[in-house]
């Protein structure tokens, strides 16, 4: 049979961003797939050497228009830790209860499009439907749907007021019925299980090769979440398990991501029933450093890394940032291998991808001072290294 | 249950249901009174300070002093200078609504208000210019 290369994007109305994926077809069954990213590249890390770190907050806060607290998070914890801010518990508190209404609605969002490219409609409007919840708490918590800039640097920019609490409160019952009946629906509905069992199959020594993060990679079987084995605000103090799944397939991103929503309403009630008292932000100084700075954060797509280099002015020398999509976007390829045409939309919705965010341009200059390539192994050792620094030994994984 | 018979519940259901979305334009939505829109400006509380401007990150705020050419006056033979008055210039189209110049104003000068109306068909139109009366009494001089 000869074969046929279909491109897909990048534009197409199954993508709701700009990737190009060339597919290599023998009758229906993709052979080999070659992803191209750079279709949106907006220049953030760039722009953020121009504004000082108040607006960066803002410029990070739309690397991506859905997870915006966790780049805006991840960049104050940055800036805070090269300042040494003490940020109050309270702060830590409001930014923890965003953070976790942000990733209920994201996945939400996701079970919605999922829905969607399964040809399963009506999930796809309930689910927006219960999303609107959420995003009516967060915008009274923060005056946004969307971009909540709730991050201040040293704390937050508004309290939440004991109505409020009540309120969300309130919310999170209604949700955790909702999200009950769409486990209930994710695992028993004959039309999904046909769709997403077995389907985009990525092994756990394959995730782990090519370093697979979030829902994406404990779905495999990789049990890692920085909430837990690097936590950061109060995740510490919170009791939550990190949902895995064995199945490898789209069916346990659905599971992962439906169980991860409970727990997130378990974090949140926690959180909303102790809240510490006191002030929300302390006061920062308007010229950072001299310092740099590593953070990650755990999105609902998986680990965002910001780095940050502060040279003693009021702009950063240098921002860098990790988006999960990156990290989850190598898997895509070995995926599609093996899998039929009409799966290759869901299985690229599977990773929840976010192109915008993941879209950088390097520059790498050769011949000029010393540059080199780590390999894996090097680079593993080397980050080991680093976060034995730091208390964490991560020797065992 | 039988799968036809909770599909039958559940559409059943629905038909005695609310809808869940607004018939927007005809019904408004409910915008919570803590929504950053519109940015609204106070000019009698502006001390020209600047930190709106310097923090503003669309670059989308401009304050203007509209007095330069107020004369000093004469108070006992000594003069003072006019106090400085400032009008406040919004690009409705950059302006992202993210409220760090309300924030940062250290009178309140600004403020966000809830108006979210704000499309427009011609791009002048979404200069918002926010006058010191002192300009439009001048005028009228
Ligand atoms: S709301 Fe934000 S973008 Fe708009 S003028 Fe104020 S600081 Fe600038
Ligand atoms: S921060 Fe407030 S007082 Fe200062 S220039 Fe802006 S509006 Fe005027």
């Amino acid at each position: 049979m000869p074969k046929i290369t279909v491109p897909l994007g990048p534009q197409h109305p199954a993508l709701k961003e700009p990737g190009s994926f060339m597919l290599s077809l023998e009758g229906e069954e993709i052979k080999d797939a070659v992803l191209r990213l750079g279709y949106n590249h907006r220049g953030v890390e760039k722009a953020a050497e121009a504004r000082n770190y108040v607006q960066n907050i803002y410029l990070l806060e739309r690397v991506c228009g859905i997870c915006s607290h966790a780049h805006a998070t991840a960049y104050v914890h940055n800036v805070e830790e090269i300042a040494q801010l003490e940020v109050p518990q309270r702060a830590k508190a409001i930014r923890m209860i965003v953070g976790e209404l942000e990733r209920l609605h994201s996945h939400l969002l996701w079970l919605g499009v999922a829905g969607h490219e399964i040809g399963f409609d009506t999930l796809f409007m309930y689910s927006w439907r219960d999303r609107e919840l959420v995003l009516d708490a967060l915008e009274e918590i923060s005056g946004n749907r969307v971009h909540y800039s709730m991050n201040s640097i040293g704390g937050v920019r508004r309290d939440m007021s004991n109505e409020q609490i009540k309120k969300v409160l309130g919310i999170l019952k209604t949700l955790e019925k909702r999200i009950k009946y769409y486990i209930t629906v994710g695992t028993e509905e004959s039309t999904i299980l046909a769709r997403t069992q077995g389907v985009g199959v990525l092994p756990k020594d394959e995730a782990l090769k090519r370093c697979a993060t979030g829902p994406q990679g404990r779905a495999s079987g990789v049990d890692r979440d920085v909430r837990r084995d690097n936590p950061y605000l109060l995740y510490d103090k919170v009791d939550f398990k990190v949902i895995t799944q064995d199945s490898c397939d789209v069916f346990g991103r659905l599971v992962v991501r439906a169980l991860e929503m409970v727990e997130s309403c378990k974090i949140l009630k926690q959180v909303l029933e102790n809240m510490p008292s006191g002030d929300i932000a302390v006061k920062a100084p308007i010229k950072i450093g001299p310092g740099e700075a590593v953070n990650r954060y755990e999105a609902p797509r998986g680990e965002d890394i910001h780095y940050l280099k502060a040279n003693g002015t009021d702009v950063p020398a240098r921002v860098k940032v990790r988006a999960p999509t990156l990290a989850n976007f190598e898997s895509v390829a070995y995926m599609l291998e093996g899998d039929t045409l009409a799966d290759a939309p869901l299985i690229i919705a599977a990773i929840d991808p976010c192109f915008s965010c993941t879209d950088r341009m390097s520059l790498v200059q050769t011949g000029t001072g010393k540059s080199g390539i780590m390999s894996f192994k090097e680079l593993r050792a080397y980050s080991i290294e680093e976060y034995k620094k730091k208390g964490i030994d991560f020797s065992k994984l | 249950m039988a799968r036809p018979l909770r599909a039958w519940r559940e559409l059943v259901k629905n038909l005695f249901r609310k809808h869940v979305t607004g018939q927007y334009p005809h019904t408004k939505p409910v915008i919570d009174k803590n929504y950053r829109a519109k940015i609204l400006f106070d000019a009698n509380k502006c001390i020209g300070c600047n930190i709106c401007v310097r923090n503003c990150p669309a670059d989308a705020i401009k304050i203007i002093q509209v007095n330069q050419d107020e004369k000093p006056t004469e108070v006992d033979g000594k003069t003072i200078p006019a106090k400085r008055k400032f009008k406040c210039v919004i690009d409705l189209a950059k302006c992202v609504y993210c409220g760090q110049c309300t924030d940062g104003c250290p009178v309140k000068a600004l403020s966000s208000s809830q108006d979210f109306e704000l499309a427009h068909f011609n791009r002048e139109a979404l200069i918002d210019e926010m006058k010191h009366p002192y300009e439009t009494e001048s005028k009228k001089k």
